[in-house]
């Protein structure tokens, strides 16, 4: 699976597609694919406030919940209903199915996310290929 | 020792083939001056018979042979043989938590079968199986409630069982929420208007229970009414499972905390016990305790699995919605049993009866006492205000073998000489008529 | 389909296939007017509902099923006959201690006086029930070694609940309550979640390479924050903490108290005491070491045995000994945590864990025990050369493997459980404790003979055999229940969780 090059990344494994000041949030393909069979997202609410590196919601499988983390600060715009009845979507293709729309309070936190090339060598590193 | 399935000549074989000179050489790694080197002091090893005789004595030394009118919160119904005889099917009785589905099936359909009874009998979506008992079920449905609303402000009715009522002040003095308890009225109910002036936009939940302490059923419309309005949840404790069958189910209730002991259950000194929460879909995320789900197996039959245990605490740990790991699942079993042996129309005709028997016995003992919330309505159990103080009068009734009403005056003294009396399908006429007769003969004269 | 001699590179010499009933729910049996009840005849004036009850009255029942009572029977033995249990054979469960069920703790707990008695009877009538309390207390306080007991918690993390508000009260008494307790990452799951409930932070402490305590990082971790360690001991790798005196003493030195998880007293019964190695407060579970039935999940029983520092803290109430002999609920305790449970706990538990101890005597204990640590350390000597031992520390009353060498054929844990299904068994904890990836945790208890743990060895012997000659055999496994791997993704994603008529 290509990570896309017009998105930027955590280690965390959360994806961010940036477009002026509005980023849509995922997690990326690899975790989706440790994951498993995705059963439930746990969004954040619309309002809400997110920080950068904090936990905004979580995802799970049968047998394991993760936390989501925020790769930027700035307030929920937006969350993605449809995962509600179909969080198998993430599974199909992780990084279609944005998890939630932010409006960042500091673009310029972009900068500091890996690369899509610089993802693709942390998750190399990772697991040990 | 007769439960070891192991000869002298086996266990030395067996130590010889793992390399151990010594039992003792198994046990090395406890440092030796923690090493007991006596018996234990507890009684000798007893044979069958004598632990047999052991427990015949003590049970003796019991209210055995007595008429009871005890009720609140441990009700005395007729149990079903079958109960008891199918609970001890070791398949049953000596089986795990269904983690393995595929050779607990039995245990999950049993469950499944539960949690739509207890679904249709309470009028809410989803049920789970179980919570150690009512009083821990209506604590822990008050965390959840907190957790749904993000709120921290608990109201709880004065109406409900005393003894509830300390358990979740345990379990709140460490959370971060404050409970606040609304009064009854003249009528044995939670006091409306007070509630309305309690309820604000920082309350999490409304908890009643229904019937409540002294039997009286609560206007669960109207409650439901000032709880919603603020956006706080309303959750129902029932503690007598029975009264389903002909009071009216808490439809308007988020979340509903019952005491199945009723359903075939022996009252065995206060435990084991059942409890059951249930509550609206929407809440199914925030619901603590096991849930059983069905789905299919690889060839596409119907199978059932525990599921949505993302929730608990072997998975999520310290953020799981409650710490309850082992439950009341054989107890569980036992009220799919009575709840299935009485049926759709046995459990209404059970209720009507209990119904007639604490109808009457409240006419007869009010003869001679003052019944109070006498315009309310009630299940099987009512509370009377006698002249002669409760322990006089309950002293008089020992005398003829009948354990009389539970005194209120330790949790109620505003009542006065309350006892609360509980008549259910056990409850003979005769029995009542001789507990009024007694009653009558108070000794002391009623004062203004 | 392949036959049952096929479904095997060797021979399962346990089972052979035999025959289940199929059988519906009871809501699909159910028809109109059959009924499995008899009410006497009621001997008061009948009475009408809707005048009683006016608005309160329930109009609809809902629908519960209409069956007589020898379909409830046939259902229910039906369906239990589709359940493994600890009477068909070794359920070597590690952590949850499934020894057999004496069968005389049911018969006594069903005596009239006993099952039947009210919580509420007058006390004067509950001497019984009282003395029952009074014994099991005393025989528990000397077995654990400790000083004090309550008898209310109805589970193990029921009890880890009350232990934990017993440790607060008494750091509230010195004037702070303290914020974090430490909890080994080897831990039960409940350990983290109560201490989470009763408002601590839960701080993690690594395990050192034998899988035990790290002393010396506990020794940097330990400061005026911290109010207590939750420690199981033996730990969940069936492993005694050796230094446990020194971890004692560690936390004493800063204030803070040592609760000790006895899930595995299994191990220590009789032949070590924790109140003689440093240990403040314990529960116990009822339902493993001392015998009552686990009964598909419950019900438990989860006391809390304490010294004497924290007595004045237990629920209320305490049972006493008054001056006239009599036994006595005392609700006067002004410094205690109040009620954990309504009444006064599983009371139906207590009276058979009572028969368990006064079957075994204190040479019986003994005994279980050390059987109970010989059995798991036969299966350990039996298996180690198939199976990964991370851990070489020895073993007590229960034996961690991993899947390690399994793996490289793709074979995990999980697996090799659901094979042992095929050979008859139930299979071992799987992938616990955490600390160990890919665990199989295996506890025989000492109520197996010799003969069923070399069939269970055979069987463990074989499906390793079968993980390299034919791994897809055991990657599929079961073969032989009624329902082969269940879709547990499909029934979290789209609960089903109540049967609902069928729309006709």
């Amino acid at each position: 699976m290509a990570y896309p090059a017009n998105y930027r990344y955590t280690r965390e494994h959360e994806w961010i597609e940036v477009d002026g000041k509005t980023g849509k949030v995922g997690i990326t393909d690899y975790a989706q694919n440790s994951l498993g069979d995705i059963v439930f997202v746990e969004s954040p609410k619309v309002g809400a406030a997110v920080k950068k590196g904090e936990v905004f919601g979580s995802v799970e499988s049968v047998k394991a919940v993760s936390d989501l983390y925020s790769p930027v600060t700035g307030t929920v715009t937006e969350v993605n209903e449809e995962l509600a009845s179909a969080p198998e979507k993430i599974n199909s293709d992780a990084h279609a199915s944005w998890i939630m729309k932010v409006e960042l309070s500091d673009p310029s936190e972009v900068e500091s996310l890996l690369s899509a090339e610089d993802y693709g060598k942390y998750i190399a590193e990772e697991t040990g290929h | 020792m007769r439960y070891l399935p192991k000869s002298p000549a086996e266990r030395a074989e067996m130590l010889r083939e793992i390399g151990a000179s010594s039992i003792d050489d198994l046990f090395a790694t406890i440092p030796e001056e923690y090493r007991l080197q006596r018996d234990l002091n507890i009684p000798r090893q007893m044979g069958e018979s004598e632990i047999v005789d052991y427990f015949k004595a003590a049970a003796a030394h019991n209210a055995v042979g007595y008429t009871s009118f005890l009720g609140a919160g441990a009700y005395r119904h007729y149990r079903p043989v079958i109960i008891d005889s199918l609970v001890q099917r070791g398949e049953f009785l000596t089986s795990y938590t269904p983690y393995q589905a595929e050779i607990t099936q039995g245990t999950l359909q049993a469950i499944f079968e539960f949690q739509t009874m207890i679904c249709e009998l309470t009028g809410m979506d989803i049920a789970n199986a179980s919570m150690y008992d009512g009083s821990t079920g209506a604590a822990e449905a008050a965390m959840m409630a907190v957790r749904i609303t993000g709120r921290d402000g608990v109201v709880v009715a004065r109406t409900v069982h005393p003894e509830y009522r300390e358990v979740m002040e345990t379990y709140s003095q460490h959370q971060e929420h404050s409970a606040n308890e609304v009064g009854y009225g003249a009528d044995g109910r939670v006091d409306l208007a007070a509630l309305e002036q309690m309820v604000t936009d920082k309350t999490a939940c409304v908890l009643v229970q229904s019937p409540n302490f002294f039997g009286v059923v609560e206007d669960i419309p109207a409650i439901a009414e000032i709880a919603h309005k603020k956006g706080a949840l309303l959750i129902v404790s029932i503690a007598e499972a029975v009264s389903l069958g002909i009071v009216r189910p808490p439809v308007e209730a988020d979340i509903v905390s019952l005491e199945a002991q009723s359903f075939g259950v022996a009252s065995s000194y206060g435990g084991p016990f059942c409890g059951v929460l249930a509550a609206k879909e929407k809440y199914l995320r925030q619901m603590p305790g096991r849930l059983v789900g069905e789905t299919k197996d690889k060839d596409g039959r119907r199978g059932f699995v525990l599921t949505l245990s993302t929730r608990e605490q072997h998975i999520r740990r310290e953020k799981a919605t409650s710490n309850i790991c082992t439950n009341q699942a054989l107890v569980a079993l036992m009220a799919t049993i009575f709840m299935t042996v009485y049926g759709k129309e046995g459990i209404k005709e059970l209720a009507v009866q209990n119904l007639a028997k604490a109808q009457y016995a409240a006419k007869r003992l009010g003869e001679n006492s003052k019944l109070l919330f006498a315009a309310s309505p009630r299940f099987n159990e009512f509370v009377i205000e006698t002249s002669e103080a409760p322990e006089q009068l309950n002293a008089r009734l020992l005398e003829n073998k009948i354990i009389g009403g539970l005194s209120l005056k330790k949790w109620y003294p505003e009542l006065g000489n309350a006892t609360l009396w509980c008549a259910t399908e056990l409850t003979g006429r005769e029995q009542i008529d001789q507990a009024a007769a007694v009653v009558a003969e108070s000794p002391v004269t009623a004062s203004a | 389909m392949a036959t049952a001699e096929q479904a095997f590179v060797g021979t399962p010499r346990k089972v052979t296939s035999h025959l289940t009933q199929n059988e519906k729910l009871s809501f699909e049996l159910s028809s109109p007017g059959k009924k499995a009840y008899k009410l006497p005849s009621l001997d008061v004036p009948q009475v009408d509902p809707a005048q009683v009850l006016g608005e309160a009255a329930r109009e609809n029942t809902g629908t519960l099923p209409e069956l007589s009572e020898i379909e409830i029977i046939r259902h229910f033995t039906r369906l239990s006959t589709w359940n493994y249990a600890i009477d068909l054979g070794m359920y070597p469960l590690g952590s949850c201690t499934m020894k057999y069920n004496p069968r005389v703790n049911e018969f006594v707990s069903r005596l009239e006086g006993i099952a039947e008695a009210h919580p509420y009877q007058p006390e004067s009538l509950s001497q019984g029930s009282l003395q029952i309390i009074k014994l099991l207390q005393d025989c528990l306080i000397e077995i654990t070694g400790m000083d004090a007991i309550t008898l209310q918690p109805a589970a193990g993390a029921h009890g880890e609940f009350t232990g934990i508000l017993l440790i607060r009260a008494y750091h509230r008494s010195k004037g702070n309550t303290r914020k974090n307790i430490l909890i080994p990452d080897s831990a039960h799951g409940t350990n983290p979640a109560t201490a989470a409930v009763c408002g601590y932070q839960v701080v993690n402490i690594k395990s050192n390479a034998q899988g035990g305590i790290d002393v010396a990082a506990l020794e940097q971790m330990v400061n005026e924050d911290t109010a207590a360690l939750m420690l199981t001991n033996p730990s969940t790798l069936g492993v005694f903490e050796n230094e446990i005196h020194r971890i004692a003493d560690i936390l004493h030195a800063k204030g803070a108290l040592l609760y000790m998880d006895g899930a595995n007293m299994n191990a220590l019964c009789g032949k070590t005491r924790p109140g003689d190695f440093g240990v403040d407060v314990m529960h116990l579970n009822l339902h493993k070491t001392f015998s009552t039935p686990h009964g598909g999940g419950g019900p438990g029983s989860g006391p809390v045995a304490c010294k004497k520092i924290l007595e004045p803290f237990l629920p209320v109430p305490v049972v006493e000994q008054g001056s006239d002999g009599q036994l006595h609920w005392n609700y006067d305790r002004p410094e205690s945590v109040g009620r954990v449970r309504a009444f006064y706990g599983n009371f139906g538990m207590f009276v058979r864990a009572l028969a368990y101890t006064l079957a075994n005597g204190p040479d019986g204990l003994r005994q279980t025990t050390e059987d109970a640590v010989l059995n798991a350390n036969y299966i350990r000597k039996k298996l180690e050369d198939v199976y990964e031992l991370p851990y070489k520390t020895p073993s007590m009353h229960e034996v961690v493997f991993s899947d390690r060498k399994q793996l490289k054929n793709g074979v995990k844990t999980g697996d090799i459980a659901k094979r042992l299904i095929d050979y008859g068994f139930h299979p071992y904890t799987v992938s616990f404790p955490l600390i160990v990836p890919g665990a199989l945790m295996i506890e025989p208890t000492e109520s197996e003979s010799r003969e069923e743990l070399d069939l269970f060895v055979d069987a463990m012997r074989q499906i390793a055999r079968e993980a390299e000659e034919n791994p897809q055999l055991v990657l599929n496994a079961p073969h032989s229940t009624r329902v082969s791997r269940l879709d547990e993704t499909t029934a979290a994603r789209k609960p089903v969780l109540r049967w609902k008529p069928s729309a006709e």
